[in-house]
């Protein structure tokens, strides 16, 4: 029997009912989820899809989450994609599981299926109990059937869980201390290692002097090496952890190629060899007869996700079966990866998500599990803990890219683009593990895995072409895409992607551009933005931040306005800031103003949104990834800082319209993009002087008011 | 190596290791209290504050011997789900978290601060948490959250 053609595309990767829902005791539900809390509070809003659509309280539902052995299989928790797909694919699950016990029911008792319904898991007719639940009835439903997307789903004018504002579900575990990350397993015989990390892809072992590390060890530790790939493992973690961070001091390295520290700025990608590609119409190749025309370049460093705690993964092998235990984004592709880096069936391998510190994109976790699993398959039945240590976060994350952004337009007669391009330098922004590269265990192993090559995702969403294409009314707008295949540092996704500096770059163009025709700039936009919603998000931005069009600009308080709808096709955000800058940037207020759709919880939706604001402003005032000839060299929060308690601004989120029957809109990462603009654009107001460049440091306010 | 004592969470308790050893790697691997967190080892993150002595405290780079016969005080020692610290449960009130991995640091910081200043203004509780790192960007919350349990803790002394 096969799915329903019809059917979301998770629900037709994943039919089997009883892979969604289960009935396994009285007054209990287990409901299961291939997404993973990652921060962002994703479980409760599952919960209350779920608990809505089967109609029983949210208490009796048991959530498993991101587990090759148990639940369905949805690739990676990323993109903002959770609610968007997952959530919808969950919901007609639930709903086709209450379906078919109301159409068992009606048959089996002679009820008409339409007086039936369900109360907190109990069969109701008329109103009136009928005595039979899911329980009673759950041995006379097969669940072990695809579904077919045939049942309703509940109306939103029935809701009484959606749309509500419910705690987190994780939250209490983490306010009284329990045990509730990875960091904090333990396992009966538990071996703690640290990996001494390959500097390069490609680096080899010349010499390590193991005997200086046993005599700095205060404990008995033991050396893992096979061909490139070297640990060090011991019971006592201290003791390991304090031979590790000695350990590249003692072992000699050949093929380490210097990198170009000057690299860290993003303009020597515009030297780079590339792979170019054009989206849209093409590019007239003469200056438009008439036309006034504009053209600014805008840069970011490489940005790191800095989760607050270096990455952590355990494993165990025994009896032909190797578990393994992860904060990574997506269990069944890490599964996939480890299985081609240990030649093992991938049916030998259960990967299991336990929560780790927030996750912002492609970190190190799926590195630190592999780590783990390469060490538990040459030591089986000792479980192994691999912590990475803070450095080794810094210095080995994939970042994500540094990136070039020049726009030009053609103006019409009233300063508005004709034609417009976004031209945009970037190294990838996608290297997760899939071909069984990308894991730096197994590039320090025998036979490594050639590099995975290059790739830009398809626009849209697109992954460094994100958001390069402006929402407004432009005649002719189009994409010229340069990927960089080599970077001096490995790169990956960050929350948003491109957007943030395409946003950056479209948003600060279009305060250029108003300006120049002397115009508001939330006038100008609204002028050449025909998208209802959109229009929506901005006035609503303007009203709640009391916008006020023509004050002076250069007097050390500004105020901007960015927007973007995220990926063009998730939610729409307007942000406003206001700044004061004398020596250095002060963000003092935030406004937001975002259209979602339909949205599960409001008050976990508003904290994602403040969440991505300061994440936002830490990057626009304050992150760039340092490099000298070793590689990154912010190795620590004092050469990577990020925005603190005293730094962070007030902040008003409102949603536009969040209860309309509407589908739900991506948002954990909608608000990044808006937020670096509408700051860029304040602190343009302020100065009376533009800064292209991120992160905008005291260096680069100086440097700007010079060339003002 | 003699045992060397330490006071936790109101028990005493004695620990036979390397004198060397940071306390986070005490309370955590030798005492099975993993509330406290390991977020950087370089006492730049907060992660694995606690209180010594009543003073917060990134227990990273403290060394056993240093914090011998001290009073030490961890998350679990603040309060429990049945009988919250009043941070704690202004932090559940007010939803202050997402990862929440920073939270036991925080609250700790919180609870040093409110311990010896009990009406702190919202400046004055953002420098206590500057030593802090939140990630995920809980920041407006989390202020908001120590507010309240200011206020809490005030109404119940007034009672």
């Amino acid at each position: 029997m096969s799915a329903s053609p019809g059917l979301p595309p998770l629900l037709t990767a994943n039919p089997r009912l009883g892979r969604w829902v289960q009935f396994p005791a009285p007054g209990r539900v287990t409901v299961s989820t291939g997404r993973v809390e990652i921060g962002q509070g994703v479980l409760t809003a599952m919960l209350q899809i779920a608990a809505e659509e089967l109609d029983v309280a949210p208490e009796r539902i048991l959530l498993q989450t991101g587990d090759t052995d148990l639940t369905p299989n949805e690739g990676y928790t990323a993109g903002s994609q959770s609610i968007q797909f997952g959530g919808v694919a969950l919901r007609l699950a639930c709903a086709e599981v209450r379906g078919l016990f109301l159409d068992h029911a009606a048959a089996a008792f002679g009820y008409s299926r339409g007086d039936l319904s369900v109360r907190d898991g109990a069969i109701i007719r008329r109103g009136a109990p009928t005595g039979h639940d899911y329980w009673s009835l759950a041995a006379t439903v097969d669940l072990r059937r695809n579904a077919t997307g045939g049942s309703r789903t509940k109306s939103i004018s029935d809701y009484h869980v959606v749309g509500q504002n419910a705690p987190r579900i994780d939250l209490s575990a983490k306010v009284f201390g329990e045990p509730a990350f990875i960091h904090d397993m333990v396992l009966d015989g538990i071996v703690h290692a640290r990996v001494v990390r390959q500097p390069r892809r490609d680096a080899t072992i010349a010499r390590i002097d193991e005997a200086a590390l046993r005599r700095a060890a205060k404990g008995p530790i033991e050396f893992v090496r096979d061909a490139n790939f070297l640990a060090i493992l011991g019971e006592d973690e201290t003791v390991v952890e304090a031979v590790a961070a000695i350990a590249p001091n003692h072992v000699v390295w050949d093929g380490v190629d210097a990198i170009n520290p000057l690299q860290e700025e993003a303009r020597w990608l515009l030297q780079r060899p590339s792979i170019d590609r054009a989206i849209g119409p093409p590019e007239p190749s003469e200056t438009m007869p008439g036309l006034r025309r504009h053209e600014a370049t805008y840069t970011r460093m490489h940005i790191a996700h800095a989760s607050v705690a270096p990455s952590c993964g355990l494993a165990l092998y025994r009896n032909g079966h190797l578990q393994v235990w992860t904060h990574s984004q997506g269990v069944y592709p890490l599964r996939d990866a480890l299985a081609r880096t240990l030649d093992l069936d991938p049916a030998a391998i259960s990967v299991r998500h336990v929560q780790g510190p927030g996750c912002y994109g492609h970190n190190s976790a799926d590195d630190a599990a592999a780590d783990a699993a390469v060490i538990a398959f040459r030591n089986p039945d000792r479980p192994v803990k691999v912590r990475w240590r803070r450095e080794e976060e810094f210095g080995f994350e994939p970042v994500s890219p540094a990136m070039v952004v020049t726009v030009r337009a053609a103006l019409d007669g009233a300063g508005r683009p004709a034609d417009w391009t976004t031209e945009i330098w970037s190294g990838r922004h996608t290297s997760r593990p899939g071909s069984g590269g990308n894991l730096l265990a197994a590039e320090a192993l025998p036979d490594p895995p050639p590099a995975a090559p290059a790739v830009e995702s398809g626009y849209p969403p697109g992954a460094g072409t994100r958001n390069g294409e402006p929402l407004y009314d432009f005649a002719a707008k189009r994409i010229v895409h340069h990927l960089i295949a080599g970077t001096p540092v490995r790169t990956s996704s960050l929350r948003g992607l491109g957007a943030t500096l395409n946003v950056y770059a479209i948003e600060s163009f279009m305060d250029e551009l108003a300006e120049q025709a002397g115009m508001d700039s939330v006038a100008y936009r609204l002028s050449k933005l025909s998208d209802a919603r959109a229009r929506a998000v901005v006035q609503h931005a303007a009203r709640l931040s009391e916008w006020k069009a023509g004050t002076p600009s250069g007097t050390g308080r500004g105020r901007g306005l960015g927007f973007a709808r995220y990926k063009n096709m998730a939610a729409y955000a307007a942000v406003v800031a206001e700044v004061e800058v004398d020596e250095a940037v002060h963000l003092l207020r935030v406004w937001c103003a975002a259209d979602a759709g339909l949205v599960i919880n409001p008050d976990g939706a508003i904290n994602q949104l403040e969440g991505g604001i300061i994440q936002a402003a830490s990057w626009a005032l304050k992150e760039g990834v340092r490099l000298d000839s070793n590689g990154i060299s912010s190795r620590d929060w004092e050469s990577y800082p990020v925005l603190r308690f005293s730094e962070v601004p007030d902040i008003t989120v409102e949603f536009v319209d969040a209860t309309a029957d509407r589908p739900c809109l991506g948002l954990g990462e909608a608000a990044g993009g808006p937020t670096v603009a509408a700051i860029g654009n304040a602190v343009a107001h302020a100065l009376g002087a533009r800064v292209r460049d991120l992160p905008l440091t005291r260096e680069r306010l100086m440097a700007a008011l010079l060339r003002a | 190596m003699p045992p060397i004592p330490l006071v936790v969470n109101g028990r005493e308790v004695s620990v036979s290791a390397d004198p060397d050893t940071p306390l986070l790697d005490i309370l955590r691997n030798h005492l099975g209290l993993k509330g406290t967190k390991f977020g950087c080892g370089q006492e730049q993150c907060g992660c694995c504050m606690v209180l010594i002595d009543g003073n917060p405290e990134k227990s990273c780079g403290k060394a056993l011997a240093v914090v011998a016969g001290k009073h030490i005080v961890t998350i679990e020692g603040m309060g429990t789900p049945d009988r919250p610290h009043p941070l704690q449960q202004a932090f559940l009130d007010e939803q202050a978290g997402q990862c929440g991995y920073c939270l036991p640091g925080i609250l700790i910081s919180a609870k040093g601060l409110l311990d010896r200043s009990p009406s702190p203004s919202r400046a004055q509780i953002a420098a206590a948490l500057d030593d802090n790192i939140c990630r995920c960007g809980s920041h407006i919350r989390i202020l908001r959250a120590v507010e309240r349990a200011a206020r809490v803790i005030r109404e119940g002394a007034d009672r």
